[in-house]
This record gives C-alpha cells, sequence and structure tokens, in this order.
C-alpha cells in the first residue's frame, strides 16, 4: 500500500467540501429568493435563509407565471417535457433502425449512408441556425412541436453507439434466429432491441437533457406564448428593467427548469457516466 | 472486430435508413448548403432581390475591425474555460479517486450541474452577480470596496461569463476525468511509490501521462465548448455588451442574420465557423489515430 499520513487523509474531505459549497451555492441562493417576496430581493441583500412564501411564488409560477409574460410555467414546463422526450425518443428510434440497417445488411450505399450520417458529428446547430429556420419556416412548422423536434433529432452518436454494440453481439445469435425461420425484423423487436437496453438508457439519458436544456432554436422558432419552453420563458421574464422583474416568480420557474434533468443525472448517474465515456470513441 | 452477420434483403436496409437520411437531409446537409450558397449573396432584407458578390461578404468581414475582435474574445473566452475547467475538474478528480470515505456521494455532488442548462447556469450566477440585487455584487461592493457592474465593465463582464460556463463544464471534465483515473493501473502507482517517488512525483510521472488521452479529448471538447456551445450564456446574461465586448462568434452570427437580418455576412459568418470545426474534428482524429499513448 501507498503511505498515508493522517493530516493527508483530511485533505480531500476539506477540499472537496469546498468545491461543494461553491457549486450547491447558487442553487440554494436561487431557492431562498423563489420563497420571499419581491420586496425582500430588492432591498438587498436578500436575507441567506428561506422566507414563507413558498407556496405563493410556486403557485403563482405554476398557474399564471409573471405579469406580462402569458404562459403559466405548468405549459412550459409541458412544452419543454413533449421537446424533450420527443428528441430523445425521436433519436433512439431513428438511429437504432439506421444502426441495424448499416450493421445486419450488405447493400449498396452502405458506405454512402455511414459517412453522410458521420459528418453531421463536425457540425454543431449553432453554425447552420438560419438556413435550418428558413427550412422549418417553409415546411410551415414555425411554433409547433415538430418544428420544436424534428431537426434535432440528427445525431451521429447515437447511431455510432449502436453501430459499435451491434457489431459485438456474437453472429451466431443472428444466424440462429435465421435457421429458426424468424425475419430480420423480428430478431430486431424480439431479440436485438432488448439486448440493447443499457446503450439505449444511457442514450435516453444524454439526449433526454440535450432536448430540454435546448434554447437557441426555440428561442428561434416559438414566437408564440403556448409554445414557450421554460427556458424561453425565464429569458423573457428577465428581458425587462431591473426593477420590474419578479425575481421571485423567475427563480422559482428556474428551479422548475432545473429540477428535471438533475434528478435523471442523479438517479441514472450509473447509465449517464456509461454513455457519456462510451460515446467518446 | 469479425465481419456481422448480414440478412439477405434487398429492399429492407433502404427502408430503415431512410429516416435517418431524410432527417440528415432536409436538417443537415440542405441548410449547410445554402449557408455556403448565400455566403456568396448580397440580400436585401426587404425586398426578394438578390446579388452574386463572390466573395465580397468574406472580404468584408476580414477586413472588419469588430469581426477580429469577436474571433479574438472567443478565443480568449474559450481557452478561458477550458484551462480553468480543466484544471479544476483534474483536482477534484484526483481527490475523489482517493477511495475515502463518502466518495460515491461527492462524485454525485460534482457530477449534477451537467444537467443544468448552460442559459441557466448564466441565470444562477447573473442572479447573484445583479448589481442590485445580487449577493456577491453586494459583498464586492460594500465589504470590498469593489463596485461591481458587468453592464459597464468590460472585463467584468468577460469573468462572470467565464464563470458561469466554467462552473458547468467542471461536472462534464470531472466524469472523464475520474473514468481516466480508474483506468490508470494501480500496480505501477506503487511500484513508483516502493522506489521512493512521493505523490507529486508519481503524478507527473506515470498518471499524468497515462491520462493523456482523456486529457486531449477533453481539450478538443472544451474548446468547442468554448466557442460554440456558450451562446445561451452569452445571450442571456450580457447580450454580447457592454458595447461590443463580449460578442462572440456564434452570437455575432446570431446577431448579423436574425436582428440585422444581413443574411450573406451571416452565412459566411457561418461557412468560417463550420471551417473551423472541421479543422477541430480532424486534428482531433489524426491525434487518436496516432494515439497519445504511452
Amino acid at each position: 500500500m501507498i503511505e498515508q499520513r493522517k493530516s493527508a487523509r483530511a485533505f480531500p474531505h476539506i477540499v472537496l467540501w469546498i468545491a461543494i459549497v461553491i457549486i450547491v451555492f447558487p442553487l440554494y441562493f436561487v431557492f431562498v429568493a423563489s420563497t420571499r417576496t419581491s420586496a425582500d430581493i430588492l432591498a438587498a441583500p436578500m436575507p441567506l435563509y428561506p422566507g414563507t412564501h413558498f407556496f405563493e411564488n410556486y403557485g403563482r409560477a405554476l398557474s399564471e407565471g409573471a405579469v406580462n409574460l402569458g404562459a403559466s410555467a405548468m405549459t412550459m414546463m409541458k412544452n419543454s417535457f413533449i421537446m424533450a422526450m420527443g428528441i430523445s425518443i425521436g433519436k433512439i428510434l431513428v438511429s437504432l433502425l439506421a444502426a441495424f440497417a448499416i450493421v445486419f445488411f450488405n447493400f449498396k450505399g452502405r458506405k454512402f449512408c455511414f459517412w453522410a450520417i458521420f459528418i453531421t458529428l463536425m457540425l454543431p446547430v449553432e453554425v447552420r441556425i438560419m438556413p435550418t429556420y428558413k427550412v422549418i419556416s417553409d415546411l410551415g412548422l414555425l411554433n409547433s412541436y415538430a418544428g420544436l423536434i424534428l431537426p434535432m433529432i440528427v445525431s451521429a452518436t447515437a447511431v455510432f453507439l449502436f453501430r459499435q454494440f451491434f457489431m459485438s453481439v456474437p453472429r451466431e445469435i443472428a444466424e440462429a434466429s435465421q435457421i429458426d425461420g424468424a425475419t430480420s425484423m423480428q430478431f430486431f423487436r424480439t431479440i436485438l432491441v432488448p439486448m440493447t437496453r443499457t446503450p439505449i438508457a444511457a442514450m435516453f439519458v444524454i439526449q433526454f437533457i440535450y432536448g430540454w436544456n435546448q434554447y437557441l432554436w426555440p428561442l428561434l422558432i416559438t414566437t408564440k406564448q403556448e409554445y414557450y419552453t421554460l427556458l424561453i420563458g425565464i429569458n423573457r421574464m428577465l428581458s425587462g428593467a431591473d426593477v420590474l422583474i419578479e425575481w421571485q416568480i423567475v427563480m422559482a420557474t428556474t428551479l422548475l427548469a432545473l429540477i428535471p434533468p438533475v434528478l435523471v443525472v442523479v438517479i441514472m448517474q450509473k447509465q449517464f457516466v456509461a454513455g457519456m465515456t462510451d460515446t467518446e470513441k | 472486430m469479425a465481419k456481422q452477420y448480414e440478412f439477405p434483403s434487398k429492399g429492407l436496409p433502404y427502408l430503415l435508413v431512410l429516416p435517418q437520411m431524410i432527417v440528415v437531409f432536409l436538417f443537415f446537409f440542405w441548410p449547410s448548403a445554402q449557408a455556403i450558397w448565400q455566403s456568396f449573396f448580397l440580400q436585401d432584407p426587404f425586398g426578394g432581390r438578390v446579388i452574386f458578390v463572390g466573395f465580397e461578404n468574406y472580404a468584408k468581414l476580414l477586413t472588419d475591425p469588430d469581426y477580429w475582435a469577436s474571433f479574438r474574445v472567443s478565443v480568449l473566452f474559450a481557452l478561458a474555460i477550458t484551462l480553468s475547467s480543466m484544471a479544476i475538474a483534474l483536482f477534484l478528480a484526483i481527490q475523489t479517486n482517493k477511495k475515502i470515505r463518502f466518495g460515491s456521494f461527492y462524485k454525485t455532488m460534482m457530477i449534477w450541474p451537467y444537467a443544468v442548462a448552460t442559459m441557466v447556469a448564466g441565470v444562477l450566477w447573473l442572479f447573484m452577480f445583479n448589481p442590485n440585487v445580487g449577493v456577491i455584487a453586494w459583498l464586492l461592493k460594500y465589504k470590498m470596496g469593489i463596485d461591481w457592474n458587468h453592464l459597464l465593465n468590460t472585463k467584468q463582464a468577460f469573468l462572470l461569463l467565464t464563470i458561469a460556463a466554467s462552473w458547468k463544464q467542471i461536472s462534464y471534465n470531472f466524469v472523464f476525468f475520474l473514468a481516466g483515473l480508474q483506468g490508470v493501473p494501480l500496480p505501477l502507482v506503487e511500484a513508483a511509490a516502493i522506489d521512493g517517488a512521493g505523490p507529486t512525483k508519481r503524478f507527473w510521472a506515470i498518471i499524468f501521462p497515462l491520462l493523456s488521452p482523456t486529457t486531449f479529448y477533453l481539450l478538443i471538447m472544451n474548446l468547442v465548448y468554448g466557442f460554440f456551445e456558450t451562446f445561451p450564456i452569452v445571450h442571456q446574461v450580457t447580450a454580447g455588451g457592454p458595447g461590443k465586448s463580449t460578442q462572440i462568434l456564434v452570437y455575432k452570427v446570431w446577431r448579423d442574420g436574425v436582428i440585422n437580418l444581413d443574411l450573406g455576412g451571416s452565412s459566411a459568418q457561418s461557412v468560417i465557423l463550420m471551417i473551423m470545426v472541421i479543422g477541430l474534428t480532424v486534428f482531433q482524429f489524426r491525434f487518436i489515430e496516432r494515439k497519445v499513448t504511452y
């Protein structure tokens, strides 16, 4: 064993606790603000312990939202949820099918498909935002769930993760199912997909967070309140003079925007870490 | 890797890749081609008039001091985020990897900010540093004599953006560094200890070199994050200001295209960005092929 001095044993704990305080403090501060009145916050500095307006603030945020926003956190949460689920499920389905075709079939254009997907890895949405907006607008999909979801389904990472996994499946399994008279789609549905559940779960965690946290795209294409996602609502609430901002409602909405993806990561931490470090290759 | 079993079928595989291909072409190749195409034209935002101008949009950009200022601040911003968040994450990952009690608790506490949206990270820090209501701005002003106002002071604006963007990115780096550290063979480290190498020597002579593939991968990923994925923070926290001092390239593309409706100029900027990402990616694959391992 490697030597360990007494003082050296306490060191990591001290360092990590300092880090935790720095990491958690912003969150705590937002929580405190979400339980106080507007006057408490504006009379800076706000006290550093929770106030008594928790239910009032969250109730208002969820039912009507801040003044002049025109969208409740309930509606925005629903939109964020639909967007996140649409993106993650859409990506997983489309990528599973594509990876299945590329690994288990020999067809003309297989190489071409592979490279066409591969190259999408290179360009983030940010750099082709204007023309993508044009496509969606030509298709008449501005202010719609399809418009929010479809352009975000382009994903090379999911195809690669599944492709890698499919290639590691022993070929005897596919052969056996073929001999037993199963069609390729039966093999896919009843054998391959159930085998792939761990990579699917990992992909789901990563894509759900990706979808829930989309900002630039909804900012561009949602001009109607009923399609605002939480992040867009927060941005709209904050774009005004400081004194007119209802900080307590903004902060309650911020926590509502933050908690679902954080819970997903904390609960599915194992799948999440595996998914992240696997797609690296 | 052994070749996978292949089902005999002619039409089916095309049907299977079709959805992916439609999405890729409609939302990737077509818009990218459009961006390249539009970068050679000058468009009248209010009418249909379109004039072919060749490389004029590019020439205009490359002689525009605003563009170079934007370029400079993007590079500085990406470097500041990359260096600070990687150094802190590596340090914390080393501490967590020491087989201490509550290790998994610490790990969770370090990882959760990954799930926080970049934009929300901006809001969290914006609120604490808000010159009127922020607790840290108050502390700085009344306890330390520093007049904090990131809406007026360019250095403070840059610092606030860097803090918010790094705070979120630490968790990503932490996950990879911890995975990397756990892959370091313990006998190697023990052998060095027996030979009398202290903790610092062991780190630099054995652990750090073994981590180099991870470090290199993270270096690229962090630069990409700093360059392209920090739009939400800039948009929310400073809106490129004060003046245009924190207008990073991605923000400028958005502002010129969406607000100023200069489609040609914005497209030319998009194309330059595309070339930069492709460059970074190719660079990364070259290195991974050569394996930065020992």
